[in-house]
């Protein structure tokens, strides 16, 4: 087997995970989106276009309303943001002379967790591995969607709700042995950590939306370890 | 009506892709700045965190639900094993902690 196709594999096998989350999460929004009046073609298109959770939810409040599509580009790019920060890092984690058009498809799946699985795999980043991943999430996703929209929730409660502990255990498996082996960056987890655990608890800032309040502690926490931590010389390489 | 869902749902698309897109496209060549490395290097460990806490402990009907979730997948993790069996093990915590309780 050639090696993109080794790695288009391992990224499969990554995603794994990724795809089951996805798919048990994606009925609410199916069932949501329909009873916003999308019928199950549209929430198939919605979910396969935008690969995104919160975005899309926050979406389906437009529509409901009837907003303007200048509200809706600023919902998206609000909730969306962090996406901004995530394309950042990937693109300083891809192979050198990976050619520049892989780019314009590896934008396509920067979600939480492929960005996530991504920023894991050790050494560079390879457009196969990408496209693995996104060929594990993407049916995961966009066929939860379609199914929740004609067929409601195929799973019990119980079932879901454990699978979408898959998600977060993905995070935490990524952040968990840098953390132990890195004591700083063990440091900038539990200070965003609890930073994020402030802002949404505290009054004046329960209000943001989630992809807003991991904007500004990523900024915030990131920024100042860069500034208390800066990386040596030699461990700024990536390889 | 039918049309106008459409036309949202092309806006939404449109300015999800661009968020994403941008930085890949214009950021072609590496950062030499090291503070600006230093800064992406810490990115993704702040980003993570920051989506985990407190998002997993609530995402289940119970917290002690999402508490033990939680113990589970960076149990494993810590033991240096792999993101499926983290994530498995961390689901099975959930619907056991949660069928029991």
């Amino acid at each position: 087997m050639s090696r993109s196709a080794l790695l288009f594999f391992r990224g499969l096998r990554d995603g794994l995970p990724i795809g089951a989350g996805y798919f048990a999460v994606s009925f609410a929004f199916g069932i949501q989106a329909v009873a916003v009046g999308l019928d199950a073609f549209q929430t198939f298109a919605l979910s396969g276009s935008n690969l995104t959770s919160a975005g899309q939810f926050a979406g389906l409040g437009v529509i409901k309303v009837g907003g303007a599509l200048a509200a809706m580009a600023l919902t998206q790019l609000v909730i969306n943001l962090r996406y901004c920060l995530m394309s950042c890092a990937i693109s300083q984690k891809l192979a050198p002379g990976v050619p520049f058009w892989h780019r314009w498809f590896i934008a396509f799946g920067v979600t939480d967790e492929i960005f996530a699985v991504s920023v894991a795999a050790p050494g560079r980043l390879r457009p196969a591995y990408s496209y693995g991943l996104i060929a594990a999430a993407w049916p995961g996703w966009a066929g939860g969607s379609l199914l929740g929209a004609i067929a409601g929730d195929v799973l019990p409660d119980s079932v879901s709700n454990a699978l979408s502990m898959a998600l977060f255990a993905m995070f935490i498996a990524i952040v968990v042995p840098a953390a132990r082996d890195d004591r700083r960056v063990l440091v900038v987890s539990l200070a965003a950590a609890a930073l994020s655990a402030a802002l949404a608890f505290a009054p004046w800032t329960a209000a943001l939306s989630e992809g807003m309040r991991v904007v500004i502690v990523t900024l915030l926490i990131a920024g100042a370890a860069a500034w208390l931590f800066p990386l040596k010389d030699k461990e700024a390489r990536h390889d | 009506m039918t049309d106008r869902i459409w036309l949202y749902i092309a806006v939404m698309a449109g300015v999800t892709y661009a968020i994403r897109l941008l930085p890949l496209v214009l950021l072609r060549h590496e950062i030499r700045n090291l503070r600006f490395r230093s800064f992406l290097y810490y990115v993704p460990y702040a980003t993570l965190a920051a989506m985990t806490i407190p998002a997993a402990l609530t995402a289940t009907p119970h917290l002690l639900s999402g508490i033990v979730g939680f113990l589970i997948a960076a149990v494993t993790a810590a033991l240096g094993r792999g993101l499926l069996l983290a994530a498995a093990l961390a689901s099975l915590a959930v619907w056991l902690t949660e069928s029991l309780f």
